[in-house]
């Protein structure tokens, strides 16, 4: 399996990549029809026991198309092609004729939760499931392996898998997989057979070209947002502007007599219209007016609620972790320093608002949907549907990005509603200025640091106390949940006196996961305070991590390679400065370099070097993807990140209130990655977002000497800097 | 009725006179590679052409382009075979996708007023959002389809 499994399309595209423009001319490029076996929709039949199905992750049809199960969802990340990537190398099938699916959200109900988890998050596709994906394809291989030596009666030793054929080695004989599939699916083996090792991998590690761009090239691929399904209405809605409010009246006298259909729908804390187009129901319901009974909530704002959190740090806490005595390490210091940060609630703002089709009918409901969390998907639309879960069919579509948004299904509650209601299947298609002020948000936070040294500059004790918000308070124990506390409680940064106080404090804003939750904020915080650890004792910033990372000989390597390629260390003019970053969170260890220039009080990012060990690498190139998008998606909450409330209300409501990075905001990038196979698998959807805006803001520091210990950095004023 | 040119094909269609192209294309048309992001022109996923300027159709309503030709990334080539489109692939620049369509229309439009295009230039001219931010792989490609596009 070298060249040969190159296909014509990989080859293309390749070597376009490596041979520059001309190449290109020459060649031929693929066409889609061609190129992508993957149909635009990804969802499969939720049928169970196909011919031909090996296991619930694979089935080999008679014209040897491979179907391989990916039991997440595509939002972007790429692990529709890397999931499938990681099976074919145990498989030995072909990669042209492989041709990935959904897995089945109502078959994960009914078949005792087969693929694990649906839900998409946590940067843990490969991490979670690399193993038992692999495991699959080999299981698969062995059995097509004893099916052939069966027909043949020989020995399965006699025999080989390679480019979806099995072959007997003496006489050179071969069947197609296609035709062993079906008896294979019959077999049982004795036992698991053993996994390659990560030498032995020939597939695992190639830069193989996505199986879904070519159908984002052309408009082909189908978001939800693209579905229609017979006799299918057109919902627009509004959900109460304060969070928790809920409908106190509706007037409808500014859409009488109007085109469509139009028909007014209440919920209890939202109003929808539906009409035979979404332009007419949106239309509609810009001319209601609508009162909200939002009660107490309805006066408050998001100075407020700064106040309660910076507040908060001088209350008691619940201590989440304590090494040595941090008391007696600073009584004993030589010296000691004090900052307090802070971070504002962001929106995620994915490209595509959420949309969803629900389908209420009888005993069975159907959803439409691109969702991060299919299984989540179909809990909520059986509670709101009263449909038993085992007839709730999800059938997940393409997402215009997730980012965290996607993991609650909100949209999916009110499409089946609302279906429920009208009778009639229902797409519901929210604003962008619904998606902005009915979020899941990163919570608002705080925090204190002290740290305490020894005469010689040594860093002897660090304290944090974070005061921040639950995206489950009820989930909450002892006054503490986890994930606010990612990126700080497990900080690879090792100092004989260490504490963490954890203070939650909620408001009615509702809270979830952001891109590397936790680690989003913390991350800014811890790496922005250790730099001020560093300046504070006269040391390099980077040879300052080092002596914290001492015991992290993987730490080391990744800074080496940051160091060499960032240029680390050479003297830029006035006005410009580098910042720099490390964490691990998801199993990577990635470090940042940013370079930035200030002048006239703007801050331009110019270049910024990534470095990442994330065990074994998969595909390369979704790697440097990843890192890239998520380094830009954590810029935008760096540099223009904020959601204020006035009145209990979100005042953004579009990119022109809430900006994001564009083109011209968006720095030179590099990636390289540190390599250290068969380690682990390292996931690679998140630590982009976080190093980032720590880096900036760092940079600025060096540039300016100005420190900021809020974000965004946009609003601040750095006029009178050098 | 709106009478509207969209790729080659005219169409008679019943709607309200101020309903937004964008709509017209999606719902009446049934084209929905033209993607709604923010209907106030500010992120340019439903960037098309008409008679070859790109336009944001969220915000044009459909009166104010009948008779007019009106391109969406269906009608670009058969075959994705566009040099912007091929560009695209080389370089894989999609990740989620969403805003790819409204990028391909923005560069084409962009690249025949500027064919050779310095990076300072399309940080300047292309304005349209990716939340997957691909834009390092999305200026690589703007200047291979560039390159292409002399050849």
């Amino acid at each position: 399996m070298t060249n040969t499994t190159l296909s014509r399309r990989q080859f293309v595209v390749t070597t376009v990549a490596a041979g520059g423009a001309f190449a290109l001319g020459v060649g031929v490029a693929s066409s889609p029809a061609e190129a992508a076996l993957l149909r635009d929709s990804p969802w499969n039949d939720d049928s169970m026991n196909k011919p031909g199905e090996i296991n619930a992750w694979v089935v080999i049809q008679p014209d040897d198309t491979v179907i391989i199960r990916y039991g997440r969802a595509e939002m972007g990340q790429g692990s529709f092609t890397a999931m499938p990537q990681i099976l074919a190398e145990e498989l030995e099938c072909d990669w042209e004729k492989v041709r990935p699916e959904y897995a089945s959200a109502n078959r994960n109900l009914r078949d005792n939760k087969v693929y694990g988890t649906l839900a998409t998050g946590g940067s843990r596709a490969i991490r979670e499931q690399g193993v038992l994906v692999q495991q699959a394809g080999a299981s698969a291989r062995e059995r097509l392996i004893a099916a052939a030596a069966k027909r043949w009666n020989v020995a399965t030793t006699e025999c080989e898998a390679a480019m979806s054929k099995v072959t007997h080695k003496m006489s050179g004989r071969t069947f197609r997989f296609g035709e062993l599939a079906v008896e294979a699916a019959a077999i049982k083996l004795d036992k698991e057979p053993a996994l390659k090792r990560p030498d032995q991998y020939k597939f695992i590690g190639r830069r193989l070209a996505r199986l879904d761009v070519p159908l984002k090239i052309n408009g082909a691929a189908k978001y939800g947002i693209d579905l229609e399904v017979p006799d299918m209405v057109r919902a627009a809605i509004i959900k109460s502007p304060v969070f928790g409010g809920t409908v106190k009246s509706v007037d409808e006298s500014g859409i009488k007599s109007r085109r469509g259909g139009v028909q007014v729908v209440k919920l209890p804390n939202a109003v929808a219209v539906v009409a035979d187009r979404y332009y007419r129901a949106q239309a509609a319901l810009n001319a209601l007016k609508i009162e909200w009974e939002v009660g107490a909530n309805g006066t408050t704002n998001s100075t407020q609620f700064r106040k309660m959190y910076l507040d908060a740090l001088n209350e008691k806490g619940a201590e989440a972790r304590h090494d040595g005595n941090v008391d007696t390490a600073f009584a004993g210091a030589a010296k000691t320093i004090e900052a307090t940060y802070d971070v504002p609630i962001i929106a995620h703002a994915p490209m595509e608002p959420l949309n969803a089709i629900a389908h209420v009918q009888g005993d069975r409901v159907d959803v439409w949907v691109g969702t991060q969390n299919a299984d989540a998907a179909l809990t909520v639309a059986a509670q709101n549907s009263g449909v038993k879960p085992e007839n709730v069919y999800i059938h997940n579509t393409f997402s215009g990005g997730g980012f965290g948004r996607r993991l609650g299904p909100d949209e999916v509650g009110q499409a089946v509603a609302i279906s429920k209601i009208v009778g009639k299947p229902v797409k519901l298609l929210w604003t962008r200025e619904e998606e902005i002020r009915q979020g899941r948000y990163r919570t608002q936070a705080a925090i204190k640091f002290k740290a305490g040294f020894a005469a010689d500059g040594t860093a002897t004790a660090l304290e944090m106390r974070n005061s921040a918000g639950s995206g489950n308070p009820a989930a909450a124990q002892n006054g503490i949940d986890q994930q606010t506390l990612q990126g700080l409680i497990n900080t690879a940064y090792k100092l004989p006196n260490f504490r963490i106080i954890s203070i939650l404090k909620q408001t009615h804003v509702p809270l979830g996961p952001w891109r590397a939750p936790g680690h989003s904020q913390n991350v800014f915080f811890v790496e922005s305070f250790v730099d001020e650890m560093a300046y504070a004792v006269k040391k390099d910033p980077i040879a300052f991590r080092r002596e914290l990372l001492a015991h992290r000989p993987d730490f080391q390597q990744v800074i080496d390679l940051l160091v060499e390629k960032s240029d680390w260390g050479k003297p830029m003019p006035k006005g410009k400065g580098r910042g720099v970053a490390v964490h691990e969170s998801y199993d990577s260890i990635v470090g940042m370099v940013a370079e930035v220039t200030v002048a006239g009080g703007q801050v331009k990012v110019d270049r910024v070097v990534i470095v990442a060990d994330v065990g074994t690498v998969v595909n390369p190139r979704g790697v440097e993807n990843q890192l890239e998008g998520g380094m830009i998606y954590g810029l935008s909450a760096a540099l223009f990140g904020e959601i204020t409330v006035k009145d209990g209300r979100v005042e953004q409501g579009n990119f022109d209130t809430y900006p994001v990075v564009r083109f011209k905001d968006a720095p030179k990038t590099e990636v390289y990655i540190s390599p250290t196979p068969g380690k682990r698998w390292g996931g690679i959807g998140e630590p982009g977002a976080t190093m980032i805006q720590p880096a900036v803001t760092n940079a600025i520091f060096a540039a300016t000497g100005r420190r900021l210990r809020s974000l965004p950095v946009r609003g601040q004023d750095l006029s009178g800097s050098v | 009725m709106a009478n509207i040119i969209v790729n080659g094909t005219r169409h008679q269609i019943d709607v309200e006179p101020e309903t937004p192209l964008l709509w017209v294309l999606r719902e009446e048309i049934g084209l929905t590679g033209t993607k709604f992001g923010c209907g106030i022109a500010q992120c340019g996923a439903c960037t098309v052409h008409v008679d070859g300027q790109a336009i944001r159709s969220c915000s044009v309503t459909v009166r104010t382009v009948e008779n007019k030709q009106i391109t969406t990334i269906e009608g670009l080539s058969r075959d994705s075979s566009h040099p912007v489109q091929q560009a695209w692939l080389a370089e894989q620049v999609p990740q989620c996708g969403y805003c790819q369509s409204g990028q391909i229309m923005a560069t084409v439009a962009f690249l025949k007023a500027t064919p050779n295009p310095t990076d300072a230039q399309i940080d300047a001219n292309l304005t349209n959002i990716c939340r997957c931010g691909t834009y390092e792989r999305l200026r690589r490609a703007v200047h291979r389809a560039a390159a292409l596009m002399r050849t």
